[in-house]
């Protein structure tokens, strides 16, 4: 079975099961969902993968759901407007078929993303459990995408889902003002959650072309609902697809960061961009200007681009300066720096990676030391320059990243070496969270 | 208020399996319907034909129940109602009275303390 089919219905059956069991049973439509998903796992090598296997194991689910219900009907309370039909042998099955028929389940996904997008979770929090009940991601899988340790997704995800369960119903997204007052919530969630896929630090390649994939996926269910398709919605998912679409030259196989002048852009996925592009046309529309719709266009002027050498930097630099107004934040300005060092050389590169205003708060980011040693380097002022990466080195998150500082330090030593081509550090737009223990 | 069973009778054995699903749609919107007026203490369940008799002082066991399918008890309904007139009113709405079946209306007994 391909990831994509099993991330995509787990979460559709997962959802389903919830509004008949009830968000107080999460646990239980989650063992129901990796039942059938373990059904599959047994029977469809032997038997080979149905035609249909979204068909299936929805079946399978329902299957296993009503022996759990039956089980259980005596022990426990379900969704509290059906209880009652799923006691009785008359109306169980009935029941269940309705509600799991195609457009019953068509809102499922969206109401479960909102109910995780609760005020009374921290956002970390929020992305786990979208990540956990929504994409089948296992809490081994969660830490492995967030550098975290398994205690900690565990404990994360146990306070979620309490909080959960404690909402006694699904969030209803029929009334249009309360849509509304938790639609960014839900944006937010998903941008960070993508945000971990691009800018992440996990070396577990397909994890993060998953996260990009999930967050793609997901927005574009948001986008499905009439409520959902506003221009921020838009901007969001045109972030995602020009950001996505080049994940693939970002990364090498083993993992490691490739500074954007290296990338191969024929690995660009220029169907994704295509759509990015027509998102961003979709987002256009209106008087909403947010941070997304800045982001997407700085996304836009670099898949724009044939080649680094055709990258319109001072644009950049432009939109670089609105989204320090919508989004002030060291790591925009940082950002905005390394644009501008661009056209204006390194001299105003060091001039403007100081003038960062709360710089103190990217002492602990790698790429900062990064921008300043490459200033530096093609000044020619290469024992500052490998002091300063070294110093990148000693606050770099990972071995990877590490030994990709390492490198740089080699080649600085190398005949030849400093005044080359600029690098740009396309820097994540968020400080990373403070991992916990 | 008081409480009445609903006794069902007279299944029709030879429907096809569409029919059957038919069927059961029918009883589950009625039930459903039921359910939603307030009128259900416990909706109950279909009943398989078969089973078994048990029988006498001898506490004699067999095959059963073999009465003919017509009377053959297919389930049950608690249901409770303003008095015998509303509850058979409301039995009216069942399916299988369709299909040539029988609703037994019931009303429980209440039994009194010791004197």
């Amino acid at each position: 079975m391909n990831d994509n089919l099993f991330r995509q219905e787990s979460g559709r059956i997962a959802a389903a099961l919830i509004r008949i069991f009830g968000v107080h049973n999460l646990d239980l439509a989650q063992d129901v969902t990796q039942d059938a998903f373990f059904r599959a796992l047994e029977v469809w090598p032997s038997r080979g993968v149905p035609e249909n296997p979204a068909a299936w194991l929805m079946l399978t689910a329902k299957h296993r759901a009503l022996q759990v219900l039956r089980r259980e009907r005596t022990a426990r309370n379900f969704a509290p407007e059906i209880g009652r039909l799923l006691e009785s042998e008359w109306t169980l099955a009935p029941t269940v078929d309705d509600m799991l028929d195609p457009d019953a389940i068509k809102d499922d996904e969206l109401r479960v993303m909102f109910s995780c997008c609760d005020r009374k979770i921290r956002i970390d929090g929020q992305v786990a459990l979208i990540l956990n009940i929504l994409c089948g991601f296992a809490v081994d899988e969660i830490a492995a995408a967030f550098f975290d340790s398994h205690s900690a997704v565990e404990k994360r995800l146990t306070r979620a889902k309490k909080v959960l369960a404690g909402s006694h119903r699904l969030f209803d997204v029929t009334y249009e003002d309360e849509f509304v007052q938790r639609v960014s919530a839900v944006q937010r969630a998903l941008y960070l959650l993508f945000n971990e896929g691009y800018h992440g630090t996990s070396t577990a390649l397909s994890v993060r072309f998953e996260l990009c994939n999930e967050a793609l996926r997901l927005v574009g269910i948001l986008i499905d609902h009439p409520y959902g398709r506003t221009p921020i919605t838009y901007a969001l998912g045109a972030v995602i697809c020009l950001h996505g679409a080049r994940l693939p030259a970002r990364l090498s196989p083993s993992g490691e960061f490739i500074q954007l002048a290296d990338q191969d852009r024929s690995l660009w996925n220029s169907a994704l961009i295509t759509k990015g592009a027509r998102w961003l046309e979709l987002a256009a529309s209106g008087d909403d200007l947010s941070d997304y719709h800045v982001e997407a266009m700085i996304a836009m002027m670099h898949a724009s681009a044939a080649r680094i050498e055709d990258t319109n930097w001072q644009a950049i630099v432009e939109h670089y300066d609105l989204l320090l107004v919508l989004r002030p934040s060291p790591v925009v300005a940082l950002n905005r720096a390394i644009a501008l060092a661009q056209f204006e050389g390194p001299e105003r590169g060091l001039a403007e990676l100081d003038a960062i205003p709360n710089k103190s708060r990217l002492l602990n980011y790698p790429f900062y030391f990064a921008a300043l040693a490459d200033c530096n380097a093609q000044l020619g002022r290469l024992v500052e320059a490998t002091d300063l990466l070294v110093q990148a080195s000693t606050v770099a998150r990972t071995e990877t990243e590490r030994r990709f500082f390492g490198k740089r330090i080699a080649d600085l030593g190398a005949p030849g070496a400093g005044g080359s081509a600029p690098q740009v550090w396309e820097a994540g737009s968020e400080l990373p969270w403070t991992r916990g223990s | 208020m008081s409480e009445f069973l609903f006794l069902y009778r007279g299944r029709d054995e030879a429907a096809t399996s569409e029919q059957m699903e038919n069927t059961m749609r029918r009883w589950a919107a009625w039930m459903k319907e039921l359910s939603e007026a307030g009128h259900v203490i416990t909706l109950g369940h279909p009943l398989q034909n078969s089973g078994a008799v048990v029988r006498g002082q001898d506490r004699l066991v067999i095959d059963g129940p073999f009465a003919e399918a017509k009377d053959v008890i297919a389930g049950y309904t608690l249901i409770k109602a303003k008095d015998l007139a509303e509850a058979n009113e409301l039995a009216k709405g069942c399916p299988i009275l369709d299909v040539g079946g029988t609703v037994e209306v019931r009303p429980v007994m209440e039994m009194p303390a010791r004197a």
